[in-house]
């Protein structure tokens, strides 16, 4: 089922009493989620992503804009009526019945013309209970149950009734490091066999790099960029898209143009065609860095991490923002952790310039 | 190693004695007492003298028929008072967690009979239904209106002072049931309701598959501190028909008991005791059956 945002806003009340101005959560969102896709929607704590799901929930109402699923205008539709599938951050079982029953509750609801049989009802949980591989837990209760398994109990109640869109709110958050690899795997496992448009929330860009068809970058209730996880990585609109993607972070410089020349301190580190003089933020991603004995850039070398895939050359840099410059690079280099200085040239496509005023990209040959 | 925790515990003892002694002196050596008095057949306070030991006192005390009426007014009060407050506070603080406006209003309002004394609250229940010579009481007027015919709440027929009683007693309890389900209620975590929502669930349906259990583990605290202090119940009918409780026809368990110490047939210490004796063997009964039916059913 496609998802259609348009000019979504969604405004609250100020609580401040000296400020009686709204807080914009969700401002002006316009987008077209493809039918069958897992859509990761990333951003910091408190820009709106959440928001975001419970508009398209029904949840939340919007205080202007609409939500159209496939050609359904669904903006005044109460969640029920929907057709929508719902994972909570925290799972939200009913702790007092056994997973069986949990599963089975959206189906109990059903009225009319589309009550189910009890024979039916118990093999389309056993369906969705298998689909998440929880069938050898139905007796249980969730406090009986790991995390990662309560997770899946949660994901099969969404998907018994078979929704048209699924939503998942944070649904890694909760579990350790290992189980959510494990999950993230298994999230996108579900998706693609049942073909259920999916939209997902998380702060952690790497979960949402990792799984999803197309990332939704959000900062303060606007969305910044929209792509696939490669382009939005490889293409960043602006600074905050840019440090917010990637881990180790990107590397972000003062510098200068000057005659068509990247300035980073006194050296000229990179040509670049098309850019007016002017003060800019460079960004460098980690892999960008290319070690070379008379390379055009220089860092005062401070340690090197062996990571056995790669290695991490840990320097520092007068015109760096952050404390430490971390390039990564190929064990096929050797760097001597004595050394005072190590110079790099750099790879332009890991090179990105932005305005100092506006943080938009500025974009050279 | 021994040693060291020996002697901790044997500090650990020295703190807790004050707390023992008077547990032991104000509590535990009364009990016992109480107990050993129920045998002690015509025990006398004063020259601490008695005849024999045996069952005299209780054989005594069930064939009162003052304790037997006693006994028929106390279950008649816990059977209808317990389960009919529990139900309407229940009632009141769904509907009181689920308004936004005066909501701290309500609340107050409904707290007050808490913090009333009773003899002032039994006070204002004589005027609104005594019959005296001169009028017939607040209540009795709205009955006329619908044309039923003046009815003396206090002195009159049995079933209207029962009545009373149990109005009387469903009124003082609830605020305190009010409160401790209000706060269940919203102690319930939303996104249980979210869920329901966003599954089709209808009003009724969430609140008893899901709010009723979730609460349940309060709702049985209350059935059973309820059914106890019912069955404790005296001062709510002094309040109401004065002291002398045999001859209205409305006394309580404890109220025989006080009478039996004190009261104008006072100084039988021992029918006292046996009276105390089955009080106790009744609630303890009633609350390990309700603690039995609460394992079953209190879900988690």
């Amino acid at each position: 089922m496609e998802v259609v945002l348009q000019n979504l806003t969604k405004k609250f009340p100020s609580r401040d009493k000296k400020n009686h101005e709204d807080v914009i959560a969700v401002n002006d969102f316009t987008f077209t989620i493809p039918d069958g896709k897992l859509i990761g929607l990333l951003g910091p704590s408190g820009c709106g992503k959440s928001t975001t799901l419970n508009l398209i929930s029904g949840l939340q109402k919007p205080t202007s804009g609409k939500i159209f699923f496939g050609e359904d205008d669904v903006t005044e539709l109460p969640p029920e009526n929907r057709g929508i599938g719902l994972v909570f951050q925290n799972y939200a079982l009913y702790p007092h019945l056994t997973v069986k029953k949990n599963i089975l509750f959206p189906l109990q609801n059903l009225k009319g013309r589309d009550k189910l049989s009890k024979e039916e009802m118990l093999e389309k949980a056993y369906a969705a209970a298998k689909l998440v591989q929880i069938d050898g837990l139905m007796d249980r209760k969730p406090g009986e149950l790991s995390g990662g398994q309560q997770q899946r109990v949660a994901i099969a109640r969404a998907l018994v009734k078979m929704p048209r869109v699924l939503l998942l709110d944070e649904p890694l958050s909760n579990l350790d490091a290992r189980l959510r690899l494990q999950t993230r795997e298994e999230i996108r496992r579900i998706q693609r066999e049942t073909k259920i448009t999916t939209i997902f929330v998380t702060h952690d860009q790497e979960e949402a790099m990792s799984i999803s068809d197309m990332i939704v970058v959000m900062k303060e209730g606007v969305v910044q960029q929209i792509g696939k996880p490669q382009e939005v990585y490889d293409d960043p609109t602006n600074l905050f898209v840019a440090k917010f993607l990637g881990t180790p972070p990107i590397n972000v410089f003062e510098g200068r143009v000057k005659d068509e020349k990247l300035m980073i301190g006194d050296e000229a580190v990179l040509t670049v065609s098309g850019v007016k003089d002017q003060e800019v933020y460079v960004g460098i991603r980690p892999e960008g860095y290319v070690l070379q004995e008379n390379g055009p850039f220089s860092c005062n070398l401070s340690g090197v991490e062996v990571m056995g895939r790669d290695i991490s050359v840990v320097c520092t840099n007068a015109a760096c923002m952050s404390q430490t410059v971390r390039a990564i690079i190929g064990t096929e280099y050797k760097v001597d952790p004595d050394d005072q200085t190590v110079r790099f040239s750099l790879k332009p496509e890991k090179v990105f310039l932005f305005r100092k005023d506006t943080e938009e990209r500025i974009r050279f040959e | 190693m021994m040693k060291k925790l020996k002697n901790s515990s044997w500090k650990a003892f020295l703190y807790l004695l004050p707390a023992i002694l008077f547990l032991g002196f104000f509590m535990v050596y009364p009990l016992i007492d109480v107990f050993v008095y129920s045998f002690e057949e015509g025990y006398n306070s004063a020259s601490q003298t008695f005849y024999g030991v045996g069952m005299y006192n209780y054989s005594y005390v069930l064939h009162d028929p003052y304790f037997l009426q006693a006994v028929k007014n106390t279950f008649i009060l816990v059977i209808i008072t317990v389960p009919l407050s529990t139900g309407l506070a229940l009632l009141i603080s769904v509907g009181l967690s689920s308004i936004r406006a005066l909501k701290n209003l309500f609340q107050t309002v409904y707290f007050l009979p808490y913090v009333t004394n009773t003899l002032a609250v039994g006070l204002v229940f004589m005027i609104l239904f005594k019959k005296t010579a001169y009028s017939d009481g607040l209540i009795n007027l709205f009955l006329h209106w619908f044309g039923a015919g003046p009815v003396d709440f206090i002195d009159g027929p049995y079933w209207a002072k029962m009545f009373v009683l149990c109005f009387y007693t469903v009124w003082i309890v609830m605020p305190f049931k009010i409160l401790i389900l209000t706060s269940a209620l919203s102690s319930v975590n939303p996104q249980y309701y979210q869920a329901a929502k966003v599954d089709g669930t209808s009003k009724m349906r969430t609140f008893f598959r899901i709010t009723l259990p979730m609460i349940s583990p309060m709702i049985f605290y209350l059935v059973i501190t309820g059914f106890i202090g019912a069955f404790k119940a005296y001062s709510d009918a002094v309040a109401l028909f004065g002291t002398n409780l045999n001859a209205a026809g409305m006394n309580t368990i404890v109220g025989y008991v006080y009478d039996m110490l004190y009261g104008d047939s006072g100084g039988y210490p021992s029918y006292a005791s046996a009276a105390a004796i089955l009080l106790f063997a009744i609630v303890l009964t009633i609350t390990c059956i309700n603690l039995l039916i609460s394992k079953k059913k209190v879900q988690y």
